[in-house]
Parts: C-alpha cells; sequence; structure tokens
C-alpha cells in the first residue's frame, strides 16, 4: 500500500511560508491499494488535493472519519468525487448514542455552516457506522476501535496482507495512568497498533506542555514513542502537529523527544505531500 | 491477550485516581480490576490476585446478610446491574479475604458502550457507619 499524507496539522489549519514543510492543512492521509482501491483517512481540509489527486475513472473511494471534530470533517465538502455521480463514496464514521453519523455530519453540512445539505450529493452515499466488526475493501481488512479522546472516536487498523498500517490521529492514552505505559491489556489503542509497519500517532504537545492540556484528548510526543515501544511498531509517524508550532518547533520538538527517549524504531513528524511504501524496501 | 474496550480502560483510570472504594466486573461477573481503596476492604491486593472468576471471588469473599446466609448472586447489584443492565443497591455484610466481616453499601451501575453493548459493570461499596 502506498500512504499519503494530505494534512498532518491538528485543530486548525496553519497556511503560510513558516508551516511549508510539515503542512498547514488539517488530517487527512490517502492510502492506496496494490489494486487500485482508495481509502482516505479523515477529512480535514487536507481532503480536497487527495481528491483532486485521485484518478479521473475512479469508481469506489471509502472515507474513514476518526471521529467528528471540525479538523477531522471541515474538508468534507470540498472532496470532488462527492460531486461526481458516477462515483460511489462509502462515508464511515462514529455515531454517538443519540444520534445517527448522518444526523451528526448535517449539523456541519447543512445551512448555514455549508450551502449543500449531505443527502444533495450528486455521488452515491453510502454510510456506515463503526466500530462494526472487520471491514473489506479491496485488499485491505479494516478494524476500527474506539480510543481514549473527548467524545466517540475511533482509530483504524489497516492490513492488505503485506504490512499493517495504523492510524490514531488523537488519541490520549495516557490520560490516568499512573505510569504510562503500563499493561498493554489495559491501554487505549494497543489492539490496533500492536506490530504495525507505521503508526501515524498524535503528537500534539511537548513533554512540558502536556500537563496544562491533560484530557484535552492529545499526546505529547514522548507518548507517542512510549505508546509506539509498547506496540511495537516498525516506525512512527509524529501527527497532529500543534498549530503554533512552526516547521522548526516541529523538528526540534520531534528530534528532543526522539534523542530522549531513544526508540528501536524510526520516529519522525509527518509531512504533508510525503509518502511511505508498505511493507517499506530493503 | 486482548486489550479492553476504552471505557473499561477509563473506568479503571477513573477508579485509580479516587478515593471511594470500586471494583471492575466484566460482561460475565469475572472481576477485572480493584482499586486500592477496595484493596483495604475486601482484605486482598490486585497486584497479587490479578484479575479473578466469579468462582474464584466468591470463594474468597463471601457475601451475606445479617444472619449469616449467602447472598444469592442474582439479588446482588453487580449480577442486576449485569444482568437487569440497571443501577442497583442494597445493604448487605462483607467478611473479607482476610476473614474480616464488616457491614457494607453496595452500588452498581452497568457500562454500557455507546451501542449499546454491555461491556461490564462498576460496583462502588462503603462500610456502613454504626457497625
Ligand atoms: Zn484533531
Ligand atoms: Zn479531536
Amino acid at each position: 500500500m502506498k500512504v499519503t499524507f494530505y494534512g498532518t496539522r491538528g485543530s486548525l489549519a496553519t497556511p503560510g511560508r513558516a508551516t511549508e514543510r510539515y503542512g498547514g492543512n488539517t488530517s487527512c492521509v490517502l492510502v492506496r491499494g496494490e489494486d487500485g482501491s482508495a481509502l482516505v483517512l479523515d477529512a480535514g481540509t487536507g481532503i480536497r488535493a487527495a481528491g483532486a489527486d485521485l484518478p479521473r475513472d475512479l469508481r469506489r473511494v471509502d472515507i474513514l472519519l476518526t471521529h467528528l471534530h471540525m479538523d477531522h470533517i471541515q474538508g468534507l465538502g470540498f472532496f470532488g468525487p462527492l460531486y461526481n455521480p458516477r462515483v460511489e463514496v462509502h462515508l464511515w464514521g462514529p455515531a454517538s448514542a443519540t444520534a445517527a453519523l448522518d444526523a451528526r455530519l448535517s449539523r456541519y453540512l447543512s445551512p448555514p455552516l455549508f450551502p449543500v445539505l449531505l443527502r444533495d450529493l450528486p455521488c452515491r452515499l453510502h454510510l456506515h457506522h463503526v466500530p462494526c466488526g472487520e471491514i473489506k475493501i479491496g485488499p485491505f481488512t479494516i478494524v476500527a476501535q474506539s480510543v481514549c479522546h473527548p467524545g466517540p472516536t475511533v482509530g483504524y487498523r489497516l492490513a492488505d496482507g503485506r504490512a499493517v498500517l495504523t492510524y490514531i490521529p488523537d488519541h490520549e492514552p495516557a490520560l490516568g495512568a499512573r505510569h504510562f505505559p503500563e499493561d498493554p491489556e489495559w491501554t487505549s489503542g494497543w489492539e490496533l497498533a500492536r506490530d504495525a509497519d507505521l503508526l501515524v500517532h498524535d503528537a500534539q504537545y511537548t513533554r512540558e506542555e502536556y500537563p496544562s492540556h491533560l484530557g484535552w484528548g492529545h499526546s505529547s510526543l514522548h507518548d507517542a514513542l512510549a505508546f509506539g515501544a509498547l506496540a511495537r511498531v516498525r516506525r512512527l509517524v509524529f501527527f497532529h502537529h500543534d498549530p503554533a508550532r512552526d516547521d522548526h518547533a516541529v523538528s526540534a520538538a520531534a528530534e528532543a523527544a526522539v534523542v530522549d527517549a531513544r526508540p528501536a524504531f524510526s520516529a519522525m513528524p509527518a509531512a504533508e505531500g510525503e509518502s511511505f511504501d508498505l511493507p517499506a524496501g530493503p | 491477550m486482548a486489550q479492553h474496550a476504552v471505557e473499561l480502560i477509563l473506568t479503571r483510570q477513573l477508579a485509580s485516581c479516587l478515593s471511594v472504594p470500586i471494583v471492575l466486573f466484566g460482561p460475565t461477573g469475572d472481576v477485572l480490576f480493584y482499586n486500592e481503596p477496595a484493596e483495604a476492604l475486601l482484605g486482598m491486593r490486585f497486584q497479587e490476585t490479578g484479575p479473578l472468576t466469579l468462582v474464584e471471588s466468591d470463594r474468597r469473599v463471601r457475601l451475606t446478610d445479617e444472619r449469616g446466609a449467602e447472598i444469592p448472586r442474582a439479588a446482588r447489584p453487580s449480577a442486576i446491574a449485569l444482568g437487569q443492565q440497571r443501577p442497583a443497591h442494597s445493604q448487605m455484610w462483607m467478611t473479607a479475604a482476610d476473614g474480616t466481616r464488616r457491614a457494607v453499601e453496595v452500588t452498581a451501575f452497568p457500562l454500557l458502550a455507546e451501542a449499546g453493548g454491555l461491556l461490564g459493570a462498576a460496583v462502588m461499596f462503603w462500610e456502613r457507619d454504626g457497625r
């Protein structure tokens, strides 16, 4: 599979020259299978460009939403395939205890916030609730599981028989833990990330910033590294960069955390426009 | 080894931060966790026992009425929370694993996931005044 980052920023889009290396668009990752299947992880502002890069003759695309915070759905209405009647779009995301996915999404995709209603989109739209057991799409077997973040939120594990990608962009597994990480059995997201070839994980804060943001639903770079080590991943990509951090600060924070934690795997910040081929070549 | 649902993980984390004695049950009645304040009343330590099956926990801790008669499983708050998926409260006597007998008050509530599935139950208990 090929994994490409179209949006790596957390919370708020942060365009400008100071963020051009790691990117200013909010969460969106495109995953292409060997058979051409297209999966889009989250619909942050990065999804507009992801849609524009898809081949015109594509007949099906699946959008996997982790949750419905604004930075993960803001780009949805600007995803080109939604306006193509020949495309089947499958939208996967969590319901809440009292509202279905379409009702929850319609709060944003309706006037006055957005001019087009979900039901008026020209594509053939199918909505699915997650978590729902194993999902099969092309060569992919996908598992969604609830993770620790305010409101209904899932992470995804995508396996194509050759490699595993785990995507948990908004995640605070250290919340309430006395010594993080402890037992894998009692660690949010562990099963999703276990032995992954590539883990894309929340790393919004530095270790110094985290205590004043406890319970906000995000991780420090150090906790992301500790979580990756517990799950024995092969590679970790720091994701959901804080909007207050420019390129220089993103590099510096990542470098400092890696020097300090010395992980047994490689770890680097996600950069918009960068791709990973999985499994990694020799 | 499988990972527990995030709702159970969060309940355990909450229990670990509170001074209220709390026991966390899985959907079939096994004890998944109890916190430090509960250890004091149950007369055993989680670090030593780990999770307990239904049978094992019954063997260690006895729940009786004031005359010493065993409280049937179906009448216990934990079983009501799990079986009928509603909160339950009652008073009883508890003989801890170390043999200490105490009058306790027990409140249980079911842990139901967003989609409605039963994940377990949280049980809090207190030693009653005027013992
Ligand atoms: Zn976010
Ligand atoms: Zn979020």
